[in-house]
């Protein structure tokens, strides 16, 4: 499913919240691609940047949220590639939902409580299709709503009558209705239970493999990324710290950071061990250290750790051309970007 | 201050004991039921029992709406209990508030799941703590016993250099650090159980296990029985002592966390530790649609009769939606049981239990029973 080809290119993103010297840098210097039909994983504490990053790529930002730099290359289905930060108003609205889609954290207080499920996935179609019948747009409606495992019927319930489950469920049945290429998921399952967090995710691979979008999925559940995505890129204080395939990241992580979280997870198999967790706490973003943001809670740090801040490259190790990260422990072959 | 109420006590004395604790919310009533004359109500907690020892940590897993929070803040005397009994070393307790429950909030102490709304936006720390103290007459007799309190307060849950903290507003710390100064306040009344809801889950993954060691490690060093709610099997495994599971309202399994994890003998224990993420199992992502009890816990005003988790059950029997199954031992382990069917013998009538849990852990070890199921109608 997953091909080389990419169908999203963050160049060098940079987001800051407010202006002049008091602006808090939330994303700095992103660069990272989505390939058609892939899972990419997001994952990072609070703070860490991945919904500003998630936002920012969409123009999703509210004020006094900026991009103060960089381009998102969006490659369509067919046609030119183009970049979304250039587009104006009226593309833009083309753009959203059609080509790349959200599913916003707390999805399940998405809905407006005030009208039934049909009139507002109808009014997505609506809003980008006026010339839709009446009647396509209830089909299709009923359709979306098989597809993610509710029985039509519920066409006509308020959100209050359905459980947070099913309601997660419409939420990206909604994001799904117009075939975006993009899904752009925001900690989806975290108010949701373990046992309904696996059937939706599961249902969603099997929703991807069929219909071919690419997932950029965001959350702090890094146990969850490893068992659902291809790749995992990993952030802390606004930059990406290691990217990599989702099993060379769990079984062989370079950064200290990604070890540190990885090693977060009391295990529910195999031998119970000590686990420490990562000592310190989130950078503040106001305040950030000088050079590797993450040095000081970082139990390898050496002298130019404090310095300069290290540049996301290849590492310089076999698997090397899938994989990068920003550290001075692992000598850079090239940089990224 | 002193640290422990009474230092001969022995390790595993029991301090608090829940005996058949049940708790239902009445619905609101409608003009129809009010006609009607039936009342209606929410069947939240059903004959829990548990007991809570010195030196121990129990952990209650369940999904949302299972009970499990009901059942702390019923021990916390935080609600009245519909029916059963909370003994405090061994006597029956019930407080409804003033003195009485000042007394009872001494020796049992709760800490909440979100340290962002249990600590007062408008305080420094040191009022937090200093209320606490003065509350529970820990506060010493002037201000220099006081600051002292205070700086061991803080470093027994290991924010230090206190004087760094003291004057803080909780908005200028972190989640951990916040979780940190409300479980200081709650040791500030030096209690004997501590009643932690779902303490770390809204802090950041890094930042969990540093407040799960920080409980262990007062566990051991204050002799603290704990009550740990959790919705997340493997942190109960890796904290808890013993597990108990808890299925809309009633408790289903329990035994040491280890036994639980390991050789789950109740069908909802599996489906709770298969659907935890592992990232150990990549490669069998995909064949993930077997059945294993998927679907919803069922509405508590009707729940279902006989076992409540039958609706979902991949190995319900006839007997299941009828009768409600009694604690039967499974064998393996000491103190090890399940509310199920499929470990009684005579509904069974196929093999004995102990051979059908222990035979391994993970979501392919259904015991043959499942086959069994059609023939014990007649066991009946």
């Amino acid at each position: 499913m997953t091909t080389s080809e990419p169908v999203l290119e963050i160049r060098n993103l940079n987001v800051d919240y407010g202006l002049g010297p008091q602006a808090v840098h939330a994303v700095r210097d992103v660069s990272l691609t989505l390939h058609r039909g892939e899972v990419l994983g997001l994952a990072g504490e609070s703070g860490s940047g991945k919904s500003t990053l998630a936002y920012g790529m969409t123009r999703l930002l509210a004020p006094p949220g900026a991009i103060s730099g960089g381009s998102v290359i969006y490659h369509p289905a067919d046609g030119e590639p183009y970049d979304v930060l250039s587009l104006s108003d009226n593309d833009l609205r083309g753009f959203r939902w059609a080509e790349t889609a959200i599913v916003f954290q707390g999805a399940m207080n998405s809905l407006n409580p005030v009208h039934k499920i049909s009139t507002q996935l109808n009014d997505v179609l609506q809003a980008h299709d006026p010339k839709m019948s009446a009647h396509a747009r209830n089909a299709r409606c009923r359709e979306m709503l098989k597809l993610v495992g509710i029985s039509p019927d519920r066409m006509e319930a308020y959100p209050h009558q359905l459980s947070g489950g099913m309601r997660q469920r419409v939420m990206i049945g909604m994001a799904l209705i117009l075939q975006p290429q993009v899904v752009i998921m925001d900690e989806p399952t975290t108010a949701l239970d373990v046992v309904m967090q696996r059937q939706i995710l599961g249902q969603l691979i099997e929703l991807r493999e069929r219909l071919g979008f690419s997932v950029i999925f965001i959350t702090h559940d890094l146990s969850l990324l490893v068992e659902f995505s291809d790749r995992i890129a990993i952030m802390y204080g606004g930059r990406i710290v290691e990217e990599a395939p989702a099993t060379a990241l769990y079984k062989d992580s370079l950064h200290p950071y990604s070890e540190g979280l990885l090693g977060s997870f009391p295990a529910l198999r195999g031998p119970r061990r000590e686990l420490a967790g990562i000592p310190g706490s989130p950078p503040d973003l106001k305040a950030m250290p000088t050079g590797c943001s993450f040095h000081p809670r970082c139990p390898k740090a050496f002298d130019p750790c404090a310095e300069t801040i290290p540049a996301l490259g290849h590492p310089d190790t076999p698997d090397g051309g899938t994989r990068s990260v920003a550290c001075w422990l692992h000598p850079v072959r090239e940089p990224v970007g | 201050m002193t640290l422990s109420h009474d230092t001969e006590a022995p390790a595993s004395e029991v301090v608090l004991e829940a005996v058949g604790l049940t708790k239902h919310f009445p619905v609101r009533r409608n003009l129809r039921s009010l006609m009607s004359r039936t009342s209606s109500a929410v069947h939240a907690v059903d004959d829990v029992h548990l007991a809570l020892r010195r030196g121990r940590v129990v952990a209650l897993v369940g999904e949302s709406g299972s009970g499990k929070s009901t059942v702390a803040r019923l021990l916390a005397q935080l609600y009245p209990r519909t029916d059963g009994d909370i003994k405090l070393h061994g006597a029956s307790t019930t407080v409804k508030g003033g003195r009485a429950f000042r007394q009872y909030a001494t020796r049992v102490q709760m800490v909440f799941q979100d340290p962002f709304a249990s600590l007062n936006p408008v305080h420094t720390i040191r009022y937090h703590l200093t209320r606490a103290l003065r509350i529970h007459q820990h506060a010493g007799s002037d201000t220099a016993e006081l600051e002292r309190a205070l700086h061991e307060l803080l470093d027994r849950v290991a924010l230090t250099p206190p004087e760094r903290y003291l004057d803080k507003f909780p908005h200028e710390l972190s989640g951990g650090q916040r979780q940190r100064v409300a479980i200081a306040r709650a040791l500030a009344a030096n209690p004997e159980a501590l009643l932690a809801d779902e303490p770390v889950s809204m802090l950041d993954v890094s930042i969990r296990l540093g407040v799960l060691n920080l409980l262990r490690d007062l566990k051991e060093r204050f002799n603290l029985a704990i009550l740990y709610i959790t919705h997340d099997i493997a942190s109960a495994r890796y904290f808890a002592d013993e597990t108990m599971v808890m299925y809309a309202g009633r408790m289903v399994e329990a035994g040491d966390s280890e036994t639980v994890t390991q050789s789950p003998a109740h069908p909802y224990t599996r489906l709770l530790i298969d659907s935890a993420p592992d990232p150990d199992r990549i490669e069998n992502m995909a064949s993930d649609s077997t059945d294993r009890g998927n679907g919803e816990p069922p509405s508590l005003i009707h729940p279902p009769a006989g076992c409540r988790f039958h609706p979902r059950c991949p190995m319900a029997m006839p007997r299941c939606t009828t009768d409600l199954p009694t604690p039967i031992e499974i064998g393996d382990k000491p103190g090890h049981w399940a509310a199920c069917w499929l470990y009684d013998e005579a509904t069974v009538a196929a093999q004995p239990p102990g051979s059908a849990a222990a035979t391994g852990a993970g979501g392919e070890t259904a015991p043959q029973p499942a086959t069994a199921a059609p023939s014990t109608g007649e066991a009946r």
